[in-house]
Protein backbone atom coordinates (compact mmCIF):
# COMPACT_ATOMS: atom_id res chain seq x y z
CA UNK A 1 0.00 0.00 0.00
CA UNK A 2 1.42 3.31 -1.21
CA UNK A 3 -1.06 5.59 1.16
CA UNK A 4 -3.50 4.70 3.91
CA UNK A 5 -5.89 6.49 5.64
CA UNK A 6 -7.26 5.51 8.93
CA UNK A 7 -9.98 7.37 10.09
CA UNK A 8 -9.31 10.85 8.90
CA UNK A 9 -11.03 13.98 10.54
CA UNK A 10 -10.62 17.49 9.70
CA UNK A 11 -12.74 20.08 11.85
CA UNK A 12 -12.64 23.67 11.58
CA UNK A 13 -13.61 25.86 14.46
CA UNK A 14 -17.30 24.21 14.88
CA UNK A 15 -17.68 23.11 10.86
CA UNK A 16 -16.31 19.26 10.50
CA UNK A 17 -14.99 19.21 7.33
CA UNK A 18 -14.08 15.66 6.92
CA UNK A 19 -15.23 12.22 8.87
CA UNK A 20 -13.54 9.59 8.95
CA UNK A 21 -11.96 8.83 6.04
CA UNK A 22 -10.80 5.69 5.69
CA UNK A 23 -8.98 3.78 2.69
CA UNK A 24 -6.16 2.32 1.39
CA UNK A 25 -4.42 3.04 -2.10
CA UNK A 26 -2.42 0.44 -3.66
CA UNK A 27 0.35 1.14 -5.58
CA UNK A 28 0.37 2.03 -9.10
CA UNK A 29 -3.68 2.44 -9.15
CA UNK A 30 -5.98 5.94 -10.16
CA UNK A 31 -8.03 6.28 -7.64
CA UNK A 32 -10.35 8.99 -8.05
CA UNK A 33 -12.11 11.28 -5.51
CA UNK A 34 -15.30 12.76 -6.49
CA UNK A 35 -18.46 14.46 -4.19
CA UNK A 36 -20.51 17.43 -4.69
CA UNK A 37 -18.34 21.23 -4.20
CA UNK A 38 -18.09 21.58 -0.79
CA UNK A 39 -18.16 17.70 0.24
CA UNK A 40 -14.49 18.15 1.58
CA UNK A 41 -12.25 16.75 -1.53
CA UNK A 42 -9.86 19.60 -1.38
CA UNK A 43 -9.42 19.61 2.54
CA UNK A 44 -8.91 15.63 2.21
CA UNK A 45 -5.74 16.83 -0.50
CA UNK A 46 -4.55 19.11 2.36
CA UNK A 47 -4.51 16.62 4.96
CA UNK A 48 -2.42 14.14 3.18
CA UNK A 49 0.20 16.57 1.76
CA UNK A 50 0.57 18.58 4.91
CA UNK A 51 -0.84 21.28 4.19
CA UNK A 52 -3.57 20.69 7.12
CA UNK A 53 -3.03 18.89 10.46
CA UNK A 54 -5.90 16.42 10.52
CA UNK A 55 -7.74 16.89 13.77
CA UNK A 56 -7.98 12.87 14.21
CA UNK A 57 -6.73 10.14 12.03
CA UNK A 58 -3.59 8.89 10.84
CA UNK A 59 -1.81 9.34 7.06
CA UNK A 60 0.14 6.37 6.51
CA UNK A 61 2.67 7.00 3.32
CA UNK A 62 4.41 4.05 1.87
CA UNK A 63 4.76 2.53 5.30
CA UNK A 64 5.49 5.28 7.61
CA UNK A 65 3.26 7.22 9.37
CA UNK A 66 3.42 11.15 8.35
CA UNK A 67 0.23 12.66 10.09
CA UNK A 68 1.10 16.01 10.78
CA UNK A 69 4.20 16.37 8.64
CA UNK A 70 4.88 19.91 6.34
CA UNK A 71 4.12 19.84 3.11
CA UNK A 72 7.47 20.27 2.21
CA UNK A 73 8.30 16.49 4.45
CA UNK A 74 5.90 15.21 2.05
CA UNK A 75 7.68 16.72 -0.83
CA UNK A 76 10.55 15.39 -0.16
CA UNK A 77 9.45 12.00 1.19
CA UNK A 78 7.78 11.65 -2.91
CA UNK A 79 4.41 13.03 -3.13
CA UNK A 80 3.12 15.85 -5.13
CA UNK A 81 0.57 17.82 -5.93
CA UNK A 82 -1.60 20.37 -8.25
CA UNK A 83 -3.60 22.64 -7.17
CA UNK A 84 -7.26 23.20 -7.92
CA UNK A 85 -6.88 26.94 -8.10
CA UNK A 86 -3.49 27.49 -10.12
CA UNK A 87 -0.83 28.67 -8.28
CA UNK A 88 2.43 29.81 -10.98
CA UNK A 89 5.29 31.56 -10.05
CA UNK A 90 4.26 34.19 -11.66
CA UNK A 91 7.44 35.93 -12.49
CA UNK A 92 9.54 32.90 -12.75
CA UNK A 93 9.30 31.49 -16.44
CA UNK A 94 7.77 28.62 -16.97
CA UNK A 95 10.98 26.60 -17.15
CA UNK A 96 12.26 27.65 -13.79
CA UNK A 97 8.69 26.78 -12.63
CA UNK A 98 9.26 23.22 -13.40
CA UNK A 99 12.92 23.01 -12.34
CA UNK A 100 11.44 24.28 -8.54
CA UNK A 101 9.83 21.20 -9.09
CA UNK A 102 12.74 19.10 -9.54
CA UNK A 103 15.12 20.84 -7.62
CA UNK A 104 13.24 20.76 -4.24
CA UNK A 105 10.97 17.97 -4.91
CA UNK A 106 11.69 14.11 -3.66
CA UNK A 107 15.10 13.98 -6.19
CA UNK A 108 16.61 16.97 -4.83
CA UNK A 109 18.01 17.87 -8.18
CA UNK A 110 20.35 20.14 -8.40
CA UNK A 111 20.29 22.95 -11.29
CA UNK A 112 21.53 21.54 -14.31
CA UNK A 113 20.26 18.11 -13.95
CA UNK A 114 16.61 19.92 -13.00
CA UNK A 115 17.20 21.86 -16.47
CA UNK A 116 17.03 18.41 -18.28
CA UNK A 117 14.15 17.30 -16.35
CA UNK A 118 12.26 20.33 -17.37
CA UNK A 119 12.99 20.15 -20.87
CA UNK A 120 11.75 16.73 -21.03
CA UNK A 121 8.67 16.94 -18.43
CA UNK A 122 7.45 19.96 -20.63
CA UNK A 123 7.72 18.46 -23.51
CA UNK A 124 5.62 15.36 -22.34
CA UNK A 125 3.16 17.99 -20.99
CA UNK A 126 3.42 19.89 -24.31
CA UNK A 127 4.52 23.00 -22.68
CA UNK A 128 8.03 23.16 -24.81
CA UNK A 129 7.39 25.67 -26.84
CA UNK A 130 6.50 28.59 -23.86
CA UNK A 131 9.38 27.16 -21.46
CA UNK A 132 10.96 30.84 -21.72
CA UNK A 133 7.85 32.58 -21.30
CA UNK A 134 6.73 34.07 -17.83
CA UNK A 135 4.21 31.83 -15.95
CA UNK A 136 1.68 34.59 -15.38
CA UNK A 137 1.54 34.83 -18.87
CA UNK A 138 -0.14 31.32 -19.37
CA UNK A 139 -3.85 31.01 -20.23
CA UNK A 140 -5.77 28.45 -17.67
CA UNK A 141 -5.21 25.23 -19.57
CA UNK A 142 -1.48 25.78 -19.80
CA UNK A 143 -1.21 26.89 -16.06
CA UNK A 144 -3.19 23.44 -15.64
CA UNK A 145 -0.10 22.09 -17.60
CA UNK A 146 2.14 23.57 -15.66
CA UNK A 147 0.71 22.82 -12.36
CA UNK A 148 1.17 19.27 -13.87
CA UNK A 149 5.16 19.58 -14.86
CA UNK A 150 5.97 20.86 -12.11
CA UNK A 151 4.35 17.86 -9.88
CA UNK A 152 5.84 15.34 -12.57
CA UNK A 153 9.61 16.94 -12.15
CA UNK A 154 9.53 16.13 -8.86
CA UNK A 155 9.17 12.56 -9.72
CA UNK A 156 6.87 11.98 -7.09
CA UNK A 157 5.59 7.96 -5.89
CA UNK A 158 2.14 9.64 -5.28
CA UNK A 159 0.51 12.17 -7.35
CA UNK A 160 -2.37 14.55 -5.85
CA UNK A 161 -4.43 15.75 -9.02
CA UNK A 162 -6.91 18.61 -8.02
CA UNK A 163 -9.26 19.28 -10.64
CA UNK A 164 -6.71 19.26 -13.89
CA UNK A 165 -9.49 18.92 -15.88
CA UNK A 166 -11.68 21.59 -14.67
CA UNK A 167 -12.08 24.60 -17.40
CA UNK A 168 -10.56 23.01 -19.88
CA UNK A 169 -12.24 22.55 -23.25
CA UNK A 170 -13.23 18.93 -24.69
CA UNK A 171 -9.74 18.80 -27.29
CA UNK A 172 -7.85 19.73 -24.06
CA UNK A 173 -9.26 16.96 -21.93
CA UNK A 174 -9.01 14.40 -23.96
CA UNK A 175 -5.06 15.50 -23.93
CA UNK A 176 -4.97 15.75 -20.38
CA UNK A 177 -6.67 12.12 -19.80
CA UNK A 178 -4.17 10.79 -21.98
CA UNK A 179 -1.19 12.58 -20.04
CA UNK A 180 -2.72 11.21 -16.89
CA UNK A 181 -2.92 7.46 -18.14
CA UNK A 182 0.80 8.21 -19.20
CA UNK A 183 2.18 8.80 -16.10
CA UNK A 184 0.25 5.83 -14.17
CA UNK A 185 1.60 3.51 -16.69
CA UNK A 186 5.15 4.66 -15.81
CA UNK A 187 4.11 3.54 -12.61
CA UNK A 188 3.00 6.90 -10.38
CA UNK A 189 0.13 5.93 -8.41
CA UNK A 190 -2.47 8.87 -8.68
CA UNK A 191 -5.58 10.29 -6.75
CA UNK A 192 -7.57 12.29 -8.89
CA UNK A 193 -10.35 15.32 -7.60
CA UNK A 194 -12.41 15.66 -10.70
CA UNK A 195 -16.37 16.78 -11.56
CA UNK A 196 -15.54 15.77 -14.97
CA UNK A 197 -17.86 12.36 -14.49
CA UNK A 198 -16.85 10.89 -17.98
CA UNK A 199 -13.35 11.42 -17.69
CA UNK A 200 -13.00 10.38 -14.08
CA UNK A 201 -15.31 7.28 -14.70
CA UNK A 202 -13.09 5.92 -17.94
CA UNK A 203 -9.59 6.74 -16.26
CA UNK A 204 -9.87 5.51 -13.02
CA UNK A 205 -9.72 2.05 -11.69
CA UNK A 206 -11.39 2.94 -8.04
CA UNK A 207 -13.88 5.67 -6.78
CA UNK A 208 -14.25 6.98 -3.49
CA UNK A 209 -17.03 9.47 -3.19
CA UNK A 210 -17.67 12.37 -0.26
CA UNK A 211 -20.67 13.92 0.07
CA UNK A 212 -20.48 16.43 3.44
CA UNK A 213 -17.42 15.32 4.47
CA UNK A 214 -18.44 11.41 4.78
CA UNK A 215 -17.38 8.92 3.00
CA UNK A 216 -20.11 7.55 1.44
CA UNK A 217 -18.79 5.37 -0.79
CA UNK A 218 -15.89 3.46 -2.52
CA UNK A 219 -14.98 0.78 -5.28
CA UNK A 220 -14.62 0.46 -9.00
CA UNK A 221 -16.23 3.06 -10.96
CA UNK A 222 -19.27 0.57 -12.02
CA UNK A 223 -20.25 -0.59 -8.20
CA UNK A 224 -20.18 3.22 -7.38
CA UNK A 225 -21.98 4.86 -10.44
CA UNK A 226 -25.10 2.54 -9.33
CA UNK A 227 -24.80 3.29 -5.89
CA UNK A 228 -28.21 4.93 -4.82
CA UNK A 229 -26.29 7.16 -1.89
CA UNK A 230 -23.87 8.38 -4.22
CA UNK A 231 -27.06 9.30 -6.93
CA UNK A 232 -28.77 11.05 -4.08
CA UNK A 233 -25.82 12.98 -3.30
CA UNK A 234 -25.06 14.10 -6.48
CA UNK A 235 -28.79 14.56 -8.04
CA UNK A 236 -31.17 14.68 -5.19
CA UNK A 237 -33.34 12.01 -7.09
CA UNK A 238 -32.30 8.51 -7.10
CA UNK A 239 -34.34 6.99 -10.30
CA UNK A 240 -33.81 9.67 -12.38
CA UNK A 241 -30.18 9.76 -11.81
CA UNK A 242 -29.83 5.79 -11.88
CA UNK A 243 -30.89 5.87 -15.00
CA UNK A 244 -28.77 8.61 -16.56
CA UNK A 245 -25.52 6.75 -15.07
CA UNK A 246 -26.63 3.73 -16.16
CA UNK A 247 -27.03 5.10 -20.10
CA UNK A 248 -22.89 6.79 -19.12
CA UNK A 249 -22.31 3.35 -18.44
CA UNK A 250 -23.53 2.04 -20.99
CA UNK A 251 -21.85 4.02 -23.46
CA UNK A 252 -18.86 3.32 -21.82
CA UNK A 253 -19.02 -0.08 -22.32
CA UNK A 254 -19.34 -0.13 -25.70
CA UNK A 255 -16.36 2.37 -26.17
CA UNK B 1 1.50 18.78 -29.81
CA UNK B 2 3.97 16.21 -28.59
CA UNK B 3 2.97 12.90 -28.34
CA UNK B 4 3.06 11.89 -24.58
CA UNK B 5 4.69 8.16 -25.21
CA UNK B 6 8.27 10.05 -26.68
CA UNK B 7 9.20 10.76 -23.15
CA UNK B 8 9.89 8.75 -19.97
CA UNK B 9 8.97 10.74 -16.64
CA UNK B 10 10.10 8.63 -14.35
CA UNK B 11 13.27 7.67 -15.45
CA UNK B 12 16.71 8.49 -13.74
CA UNK B 13 18.16 11.76 -13.63
CA UNK B 14 20.34 12.81 -16.51
CA UNK B 15 24.02 12.91 -16.49
CA UNK B 16 25.42 15.82 -17.04
CA UNK B 17 29.12 16.19 -19.08
CA UNK B 18 31.64 18.34 -17.22
CA UNK B 19 31.96 20.37 -20.80
CA UNK B 20 28.88 20.68 -21.46
CA UNK B 21 28.05 21.90 -17.45
CA UNK B 22 31.42 24.55 -17.90
CA UNK B 23 30.40 25.92 -21.10
CA UNK B 24 26.74 26.29 -19.46
CA UNK B 25 28.32 28.12 -16.65
CA UNK B 26 30.21 30.03 -18.69
CA UNK B 27 27.34 31.67 -19.82
CA UNK B 28 26.09 31.95 -17.03
CA UNK B 29 28.71 34.26 -15.70
CA UNK B 30 27.94 37.28 -18.47
CA UNK B 31 25.39 38.79 -16.12
CA UNK B 32 28.31 39.39 -13.65
CA UNK B 33 30.02 41.93 -16.24
CA UNK B 34 28.53 44.72 -15.76
CA UNK B 35 28.14 44.64 -11.96
CA UNK B 36 32.13 44.62 -11.37
CA UNK B 37 32.80 46.62 -14.25
CA UNK B 38 30.90 49.45 -12.16
CA UNK B 39 32.13 48.39 -8.98
CA UNK B 40 36.29 48.35 -10.47
CA UNK B 41 35.51 51.86 -11.98
CA UNK B 42 33.96 53.30 -8.46
CA UNK B 43 37.19 51.49 -6.81
CA UNK B 44 39.67 53.56 -9.29
CA UNK B 45 37.73 56.47 -9.47
CA UNK B 46 39.16 58.53 -6.65
CA UNK B 47 42.99 57.27 -7.52
CA UNK B 48 42.25 58.77 -11.31
CA UNK B 49 40.43 62.18 -10.16
CA UNK B 50 43.11 62.22 -7.43
CA UNK B 51 40.79 64.31 -4.82
CA UNK B 52 40.03 63.27 -1.51
CA UNK B 53 36.07 64.15 -1.98
CA UNK B 54 35.90 61.94 -5.04
CA UNK B 55 36.66 59.19 -2.49
CA UNK B 56 34.41 60.61 0.22
CA UNK B 57 31.49 60.87 -1.82
CA UNK B 58 32.19 57.37 -3.76
CA UNK B 59 32.29 55.92 -0.02
CA UNK B 60 28.93 56.95 0.42
CA UNK B 61 28.01 55.48 -2.85
CA UNK B 62 29.80 52.65 -2.25
CA UNK B 63 28.27 51.57 1.42
CA UNK B 64 24.72 52.18 -0.47
CA UNK B 65 25.40 49.25 -2.92
CA UNK B 66 26.46 47.25 -0.42
CA UNK B 67 24.15 47.81 2.01
CA UNK B 68 21.16 47.73 -0.69
CA UNK B 69 22.47 44.25 -2.29
CA UNK B 70 22.08 42.74 1.06
CA UNK B 71 18.74 43.91 1.86
CA UNK B 72 18.02 42.83 -2.08
CA UNK B 73 18.51 39.34 -0.65
CA UNK B 74 15.79 39.67 2.12
CA UNK B 75 13.44 42.14 0.00
CA UNK B 76 14.27 41.28 -3.49
CA UNK B 77 14.80 37.59 -3.99
CA UNK B 78 12.75 36.41 -0.76
CA UNK B 79 10.09 38.84 -0.93
CA UNK B 80 10.09 39.86 2.45
CA UNK B 81 10.35 43.49 3.13
CA UNK B 82 12.15 44.79 6.12
CA UNK B 83 11.78 47.92 7.18
CA UNK B 84 14.09 48.28 9.74
CA UNK B 85 17.43 46.60 8.31
CA UNK B 86 19.44 49.36 10.04
CA UNK B 87 19.15 47.75 12.94
CA UNK B 88 21.93 45.19 11.51
CA UNK B 89 24.35 48.14 10.85
CA UNK B 90 24.14 49.50 14.17
CA UNK B 91 24.36 46.10 16.22
CA UNK B 92 27.09 44.94 14.25
CA UNK B 93 28.86 48.85 14.34
CA UNK B 94 28.04 48.84 18.24
CA UNK B 95 29.31 45.38 18.80
CA UNK B 96 32.72 46.08 16.56
CA UNK B 97 33.03 49.46 18.19
CA UNK B 98 32.96 48.07 21.58
CA UNK B 99 35.45 45.85 20.85
CA UNK B 100 37.81 48.32 19.34
CA UNK B 101 37.00 51.03 21.32
CA UNK B 102 36.69 49.57 25.02
CA UNK B 103 38.69 45.70 24.52
CA UNK B 104 41.34 47.12 22.23
CA UNK B 105 40.78 44.75 19.68
CA UNK B 106 42.16 45.94 15.99
CA UNK B 107 39.82 46.26 12.89
CA UNK B 108 39.69 43.09 11.34
CA UNK B 109 38.42 40.85 13.67
CA UNK B 110 36.28 43.61 15.81
CA UNK B 111 34.57 43.48 11.93
CA UNK B 112 34.20 40.00 11.75
CA UNK B 113 32.14 40.24 15.00
CA UNK B 114 30.03 43.03 14.17
CA UNK B 115 29.38 40.57 11.14
CA UNK B 116 28.58 37.73 13.29
CA UNK B 117 25.98 39.60 15.99
CA UNK B 118 24.30 40.58 13.40
CA UNK B 119 24.05 37.56 11.70
CA UNK B 120 23.11 36.08 15.22
CA UNK B 121 20.65 38.36 15.87
CA UNK B 122 19.02 37.87 12.03
CA UNK B 123 18.85 33.97 12.93
CA UNK B 124 17.38 34.77 16.21
CA UNK B 125 14.78 36.86 14.92
CA UNK B 126 14.17 35.12 11.86
CA UNK B 127 12.92 32.19 14.11
CA UNK B 128 10.82 34.75 15.57
CA UNK B 129 9.55 37.01 13.11
CA UNK B 130 9.47 35.13 9.70
CA UNK B 131 6.83 33.24 10.36
CA UNK B 132 4.63 36.70 9.93
CA UNK B 133 4.00 37.95 6.46
CA UNK B 134 3.72 41.06 4.23
CA UNK B 135 2.95 44.11 6.26
CA UNK B 136 3.02 42.31 9.85
CA UNK B 137 7.04 40.83 9.26
CA UNK B 138 7.66 44.97 8.05
CA UNK B 139 6.15 45.99 11.04
CA UNK B 140 7.81 43.86 13.23
CA UNK B 141 11.17 45.12 12.03
CA UNK B 142 10.71 48.29 12.89
CA UNK B 143 9.71 47.03 15.81
CA UNK B 144 13.01 45.56 16.93
CA UNK B 145 15.21 48.23 15.01
CA UNK B 146 13.18 50.71 17.98
CA UNK B 147 13.79 48.03 20.58
CA UNK B 148 17.32 47.60 19.75
CA UNK B 149 18.20 51.94 19.53
CA UNK B 150 15.94 52.19 23.10
CA UNK B 151 18.49 48.94 24.59
CA UNK B 152 21.45 50.33 23.90
CA UNK B 153 20.57 53.79 25.18
CA UNK B 154 20.48 52.18 28.12
CA UNK B 155 23.03 49.60 27.88
CA UNK B 156 26.11 51.48 30.01
CA UNK B 157 29.25 48.85 28.99
CA UNK B 158 28.22 51.00 25.64
CA UNK B 159 28.08 54.18 27.05
CA UNK B 160 23.98 54.36 26.94
CA UNK B 161 22.75 57.42 25.10
CA UNK B 162 26.52 59.49 24.99
CA UNK B 163 28.14 56.13 23.00
CA UNK B 164 31.55 55.78 22.37
CA UNK B 165 34.23 57.56 20.92
CA UNK B 166 37.81 56.05 19.53
CA UNK B 167 40.70 57.13 20.83
CA UNK B 168 42.95 59.08 18.45
CA UNK B 169 45.96 56.83 19.43
CA UNK B 170 44.02 54.14 17.77
CA UNK B 171 44.23 55.05 14.09
CA UNK B 172 47.97 55.16 14.64
CA UNK B 173 48.58 51.22 14.06
CA UNK B 174 47.03 52.20 10.32
CA UNK B 175 49.44 54.35 10.09
CA UNK B 176 47.36 57.49 10.90
CA UNK B 177 44.36 59.15 10.26
CA UNK B 178 44.37 60.03 6.93
CA UNK B 179 45.73 56.46 5.95
CA UNK B 180 43.54 54.75 8.11
CA UNK B 181 40.61 56.73 5.34
CA UNK B 182 41.92 55.56 2.68
CA UNK B 183 42.27 52.20 3.96
CA UNK B 184 38.77 52.05 5.03
CA UNK B 185 38.01 53.09 1.15
CA UNK B 186 39.93 50.11 -0.22
CA UNK B 187 38.17 47.95 2.49
CA UNK B 188 34.76 48.63 1.29
CA UNK B 189 35.24 48.40 -2.14
CA UNK B 190 36.41 44.63 -1.14
CA UNK B 191 33.58 44.00 0.91
CA UNK B 192 31.19 45.27 -1.79
CA UNK B 193 33.08 43.63 -4.69
CA UNK B 194 32.58 40.56 -2.31
CA UNK B 195 28.89 41.38 -1.49
CA UNK B 196 27.84 41.14 -5.37
CA UNK B 197 29.66 38.12 -5.64
CA UNK B 198 27.25 36.27 -3.19
CA UNK B 199 24.23 38.20 -4.32
CA UNK B 200 25.01 36.85 -7.90
CA UNK B 201 25.86 33.51 -6.48
CA UNK B 202 22.54 33.45 -4.36
CA UNK B 203 20.44 34.87 -7.48
CA UNK B 204 22.22 31.82 -9.88
CA UNK B 205 22.31 29.07 -7.31
CA UNK B 206 19.76 26.36 -6.27
CA UNK B 207 18.61 27.65 -2.87
CA UNK B 208 18.53 31.59 -5.11
CA UNK B 209 15.59 29.64 -6.92
CA UNK B 210 14.20 28.26 -3.39
CA UNK B 211 13.96 32.02 -2.12
CA UNK B 212 12.15 33.25 -5.72
CA UNK B 213 9.77 30.51 -5.26
CA UNK B 214 8.64 31.92 -1.68
CA UNK B 215 8.69 35.35 -3.24
CA UNK B 216 6.33 34.05 -5.53
CA UNK B 217 4.32 31.83 -3.64
CA UNK B 218 5.19 30.62 -0.33
CA UNK B 219 2.93 28.12 -0.08
CA UNK B 220 2.82 26.82 -3.21
CA UNK B 221 6.65 26.58 -3.01
CA UNK B 222 6.68 24.45 0.21
CA UNK B 223 4.22 21.92 -1.55
CA UNK B 224 6.69 21.56 -3.94
CA UNK B 225 9.34 20.58 -1.26
CA UNK B 226 11.06 24.43 -0.81
CA UNK B 227 11.81 24.38 3.37
CA UNK B 228 11.01 28.17 3.66
CA UNK B 229 11.12 28.44 7.17
CA UNK B 230 15.29 27.64 7.02
CA UNK B 231 15.45 29.10 3.77
CA UNK B 232 13.95 32.28 4.65
CA UNK B 233 16.22 32.06 7.79
CA UNK B 234 19.38 31.97 6.12
CA UNK B 235 18.36 34.69 3.62
CA UNK B 236 17.81 37.39 6.33
CA UNK B 237 21.05 35.98 8.04
CA UNK B 238 22.99 36.54 4.77
CA UNK B 239 21.36 40.20 4.66
CA UNK B 240 21.97 40.86 7.91
CA UNK B 241 25.73 39.78 7.79
CA UNK B 242 27.38 42.46 5.35
CA UNK B 243 25.37 45.34 7.49
CA UNK B 244 26.86 44.48 10.15
CA UNK B 245 30.23 44.25 9.16
CA UNK B 246 29.94 47.72 7.02
CA UNK B 247 28.91 49.16 10.13
CA UNK B 248 31.76 48.45 12.03
CA UNK B 249 34.04 49.53 9.27
CA UNK B 250 31.39 52.77 8.98
CA UNK B 251 31.64 53.87 12.43
CA UNK B 252 35.82 52.90 12.86
CA UNK B 253 36.19 55.28 9.98
CA UNK B 254 33.52 58.02 11.49
CA UNK B 255 36.02 58.00 15.17
CA UNK B 256 32.59 57.80 17.42
CA UNK B 257 29.46 56.08 17.64
CA UNK B 258 26.00 56.96 19.12
CA UNK B 259 22.20 55.17 19.27
CA UNK B 260 20.71 57.79 17.24
CA UNK B 261 22.31 57.76 13.86
CA UNK B 262 23.36 54.38 14.67
CA UNK B 263 19.53 53.12 14.27
CA UNK B 264 18.20 55.34 11.97
CA UNK B 265 15.23 54.26 10.98
CA UNK B 266 15.09 56.95 7.41
CA UNK B 267 18.93 55.09 6.79
CA UNK B 268 16.75 51.44 6.04
CA UNK B 269 13.59 53.27 4.12
CA UNK B 270 16.72 54.84 1.74
CA UNK B 271 17.85 51.04 1.51
CA UNK B 272 14.64 50.48 0.55
CA UNK B 273 14.22 52.97 -2.20
CA UNK B 274 17.32 52.36 -3.39
CA UNK B 275 16.71 48.91 -4.28
CA UNK B 276 13.80 49.68 -5.36
CA UNK B 277 14.55 52.38 -7.93
CA UNK B 278 17.53 50.11 -9.71
CA UNK B 279 15.17 46.92 -9.18
CA UNK B 280 14.32 44.54 -6.93
CA UNK B 281 15.73 41.26 -7.32
CA UNK B 282 18.15 41.46 -9.53
CA UNK B 283 21.90 41.71 -8.89
CA UNK B 284 22.53 44.85 -11.01
CA UNK B 285 19.57 46.87 -9.34
CA UNK B 286 20.52 47.54 -6.25
CA UNK B 287 24.34 49.07 -7.93
CA UNK B 288 22.47 51.61 -10.07
CA UNK B 289 19.67 52.05 -7.44
CA UNK B 290 22.93 53.20 -4.96
CA UNK B 291 24.63 55.04 -7.23
CA UNK B 292 21.20 56.71 -8.65
CA UNK B 293 20.07 57.73 -5.53
CA UNK B 294 22.80 58.85 -3.68
CA UNK B 295 23.53 61.15 -6.55
CA UNK B 296 20.19 62.27 -6.71
CA UNK B 297 20.54 62.94 -2.92
CA UNK B 298 24.10 65.05 -3.06
CA UNK B 299 22.40 67.27 -5.54
CA UNK B 300 19.27 67.79 -3.20
CA UNK B 301 21.61 68.72 -0.13
CA UNK B 302 22.93 70.93 -2.22
CA UNK B 303 19.98 72.72 -3.80
CA UNK B 304 18.43 75.42 -1.20
CA UNK B 305 15.42 74.55 -2.58
CA UNK B 306 15.60 70.91 -0.98
CA UNK B 307 18.13 70.61 1.38
CA UNK B 308 15.82 70.35 4.10
CA UNK B 309 13.32 68.21 2.37
CA UNK B 310 15.37 65.46 0.83
CA UNK B 311 13.69 62.65 3.12
CA UNK B 312 10.67 63.77 1.80
CA UNK B 313 12.15 63.42 -2.03
CA UNK B 314 12.94 59.88 -1.00
CA UNK B 315 9.23 59.20 -0.24
CA UNK B 316 8.16 60.58 -3.11
CA UNK B 317 10.45 58.51 -5.56
CA UNK B 318 9.75 55.39 -3.69
CA UNK B 319 5.57 56.02 -4.25
CA UNK B 320 6.51 56.63 -8.02
CA UNK B 321 8.55 53.90 -8.42
CA UNK B 322 6.25 51.59 -6.52
CA UNK B 323 3.23 52.92 -8.26
CA UNK B 324 4.86 53.44 -11.94
CA UNK B 325 7.80 50.79 -12.23
CA UNK B 326 7.49 48.44 -9.45
CA UNK B 327 10.35 46.49 -11.50
CA UNK B 328 12.54 49.21 -11.18
CA UNK B 329 14.96 50.12 -13.84
CA UNK B 330 16.85 46.68 -14.24
CA UNK B 331 13.44 45.27 -14.68
CA UNK B 332 11.80 48.02 -16.92
CA UNK B 333 14.93 47.28 -19.02
CA UNK B 334 14.72 43.59 -19.12
CA UNK B 335 10.69 43.67 -19.60
CA UNK B 336 11.41 46.03 -22.50
CA UNK B 337 13.83 44.63 -23.94
CA UNK B 338 14.42 41.09 -23.45
CA UNK B 339 17.51 40.39 -25.56
CA UNK B 340 19.39 42.23 -23.28
CA UNK B 341 18.20 39.84 -20.40
CA UNK B 342 21.03 37.95 -19.95
CA UNK B 343 23.80 40.85 -19.41
CA UNK B 344 21.06 43.18 -16.73
CA UNK B 345 20.81 40.00 -14.04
Amino acid sequence: MILQLEGVSKNFGGLRALSDVTFDLPEGQILGLIGPNGAGKTTLFNCISGVYTPTEGRVIFRGQEVTGHKPYDMAKAGMARTHQIVRPLNELTVRENVIVGSCFGREGNGLTAAGRIADEVLKFVGLDGRRDQLAGSLNVGQKKRLEMARALAARPYLLLLDEVLAGLNPSEIGHMVEIVRNIRDQGVTIIMIEHVMKAVMSVSDRLVVLDYGRQIAEGTPQVVANDPQVIEAYLGDPDLALRLMRDQARSQEST
Amino acid sequence: MNSPQDSSVVGSAPKVSWREALSQNAGAYVGLILPLIIIALLTIWPTVTGKDITRESIFTIMLSIALASSLNILLGYTGYVSFGHVVFFGLGGYVGFYLMAVQGWSLWPAMAMGGLAAGLLAFLLGKAILRLRGGYFALATIGVNEAMRAFINNFEPFGGPVGMTLNFQVYRDYGGAAQALRMTFYILAAITFIVILVSYFVRMSKFGLGLLAIREDEDAAEVMGVVAPSAKTWAYVLSAIFPGILGVLFFFKNGSIEPVPAFRLNFSIEMIVMVMLGGQGTVLGPILGGIGYQSLRGYLLTSPLFKNIQLAVAGVLLLVIVLFVPAGVVGWLRNRFPVLRRILQ
